[in-house]
């Protein structure tokens, strides 16, 4: 009863109201907001210059360097083939477009274990596709790049694809009728309405992978301050005893994780705002 | 002599003239679309479809008799257990939650909403790493419920509730997301005309709202559980890695590949691989049923 009276805006029929959300708020607060928190407050323990220390680090500075920019990276050529692969999908007719389209989802249903183990055995020197390139990609950065390539696919797909599958016909036309080539339809037409979503599914890739750890242990190779991934660098300290440096790690990658989730939605509500709704 | 004149001229003379042509003006020529599906099949060939099948091969390369024993010697027998019954814990709570959450914010306006679904998504946001950590923090032998649950004898990590806690984590916005926007599109007027006719809240729910959610609960369902299985981050962390014990599937399939038992690993990880495939199967067939039951309800409510 109470908090139907301090929240509803509007008096509802329905029954549940302070069950469903007393329990959700519940199970959100034990499962998800105490714990988080404890991240926070477990670094408040040490002092400024000890965090400071912790976070900064050779060792760690090379960590971040290397999981931000092999994430940016690996978000970069998914955006640009993941246009690609939602334009095929959405505009042209082939065979097996159906099982393609459904196959462009793996990354969200494979185990990340599964993937690193599989792309590690694929890129390694005598592998399928390993043996046929002239440098190195496992236990090097571009393997780090790979792993995460992977990882990220789906995300530029899926959040293109319903923006390009309602866009109107008639704007095209209308641009070909005024004379526009079709490639200045595509970019001054339809890039432009496509954009806010081609980023959310950019940013939504990139923050996937600045979190990755599965699939990339295997492929990375681990040398520390060349190929090791933020993440791992957590798990050794923690293995290390030294919890209080994992968490202060822990905590600089949670402030970007927590950056990059109000950009995406304020890219959202501009997505929704483009689209008219 | 162009389609832009024939769409002015109408569409019989179009279609009477050159129907092709009118088609023209908003697709690309042959050869530009015969390069963007090839550079798009090239590309997922070899990020995705590559991948999948080495999976398969590579743990069918030292023959059947090898595999069959990679996935029935003892310890793999127990991680394949115990991921089952993580997920057999984890999934059913988070199912319950999906359900009460879904229910007050599409069926309610209240104050707080839009912080309310941003809360829901931050484990989306989380490095799966993190997510273990946090809960060595709170229950871990330095953390906050160390000491007591040490002088109560009650083990939280490197055992099962902790593998179980860390995986309803991972997974816990899955089934909360799949029915979200479904049920805000549907709106709140069939089950207000039930509760006027009389119905009571579980009824409403029951005959009304289960029944026009229930293949996105279906789809929600088969990806968290999907993603429970094979956590492999998070479980890493709590685990404790105590073989045929608390390691799961994933982390058995680290150990091999570290001891370069390569075909056995591949063995387990085929299973899991197997796993996603049927998981995208059954999205496919219920994202269809969505399509069809989705516009059905809109068409309704027209």
């Amino acid at each position: 009863m109470l908090l139907s009276r301090a929240l509803l805006k509007r008096h509802s029929v329905l029954p549940g109201f302070d069950l469903a959300l007393g329990f959700t708020l519940l199970y959100l607060s034990f499962i998800v907001l105490v714990p988080l928190s404890a991240a926070f407050l477990k670094t408040f323990t040490m002092t400024w210059p000890a965090f400071w220390d912790a976070v900064t680090a050779p060792r760690v500075v090379a960590s971040y360097r290397l999981t931000f920019g092999a994430s940016f990276a690996a978000a970069f050529v998914n955006a640009v083939f993941g246009l690609v692969v939602c334009w095929v999908l959405v505009r042209y007719d082939f065979p097996a477009r159906r099982f393609v389209d459904a196959l462009v989802d793996l990354p969200f249903a494979l185990p990340t274990a599964v993937a690193g183990i599989a792309l590690t055995a694929l890129y390694s020197g005598n592998g399928w596709i390993g043996q046929w390139l002239p440098f190195k990609v496992s236990f090097t950065p571009v393997g780090v790049w790979v792993a995460l390539t992977f990882i990220g696919l789906p995300f530029v797909v899926r959040t293109l694809q319903p923006v390009l599958e309602d866009l109107l016909k008639e704007v095209e036309e209308a641009a070909a009728i005024l004379g526009a080539t079709r490639w200045q339809t595509f970019t001054r037409v339809i890039l432009p309405i496509l954009t806010p979503a081609l980023l959310t599914g950019f940013a939504l890739a990139f923050a996937r992978a600045l979190g990755e750890y599965g699939s990339v242990i295997f492929i990375a190779g681990n040398l520390p301050l060349i190929s090791e991934i933020t993440p791992l660098l957590i798990i050794t300290k923690l293995e290390q005893f030294d919890v209080a440096g994992a968490t202060a790690i822990a905590v600089v990658m949670l402030v970007a994780a927590f950056a990059m989730l109000l950009a995406i939605n304020g890219l959202q509500a501009w997505t929704r705002s483009r689209q008219g709704r | 002599m162009n389609g832009e004149t024939l769409v002015v001229a109408g569409p019989v003379a179009a279609a009477a003239v050159a129907p092709r042509r009118v088609s023209d003006a908003t697709t690309e020529p042959a050869w530009v679309r015969r390069l963007l599906i090839g550079i798009a099949l090239a590309f997922l060939a070899v990020f995705l479809f590559v991948p999948l099948v080495a999976v398969f091969v590579e743990a069918l390369k030292k023959g059947v008799d090898v595999y069959l024993a990679a996935i029935s010697e003892p310890d793999a027998v127990s991680a394949i257990k115990l991921t089952l019954l993580a997920a057999a814990i984890s999934v059913p709570l988070n199912l319950v939650f999906g359900i009460a959450a879904a229910w007050s914010i599409a069926k309610f306006d209240f104050r707080g909403k839009n912080l309310l679904l941003t809360f829901i998504d931050l484990p989306f946001s989380v490095s799966p790493v993190i997510a273990g950590l946090i809960f060595v923090l709170v229950f871990g032998l330095q953390g906050w419920l160390g000491e007591w649950l040490r002088d109560h004898d009650l083990k939280i990590i490197f055992a099962l509730p902790g593998i179980v806690i860390a995986t309803i984590f991972i997974t816990f916005p899955f089934i909360a997301r799949e029915l979200i926007p479904l049920m805000q599109a549907q709106g709140t007027e069939q089950e207000e005309a039930a509760r006027v006719l009389g119905a009571g809240g579980w009824q409403i729910f029951r005959r009304i709202t289960l029944p026009n959610v229930k293949w996105a609960l279906l789809y929600g369902v088969i990806l968290c559980n999907a993603r429970a299985m094979g956590e492999f981050g998070a479980v890493s962390v709590v685990s404790g890695h105590i073989r045929g014990q608390t390691n799961t599937m994933p982390l058995h399939i680290e150990i091999l590949y570290n001891e370069y038992q390569f075909a056995a690993a591949f063995a387990v990880a085929s299973l899991l691989a197997g796993l996603a495939l049927v998981t995208l199967v059954l999205k496919y067939f219920v994202e269809r049923r969505v399509a069809a039951t989705g516009s059905a309800a809109m068409g309704a409510r027209r």
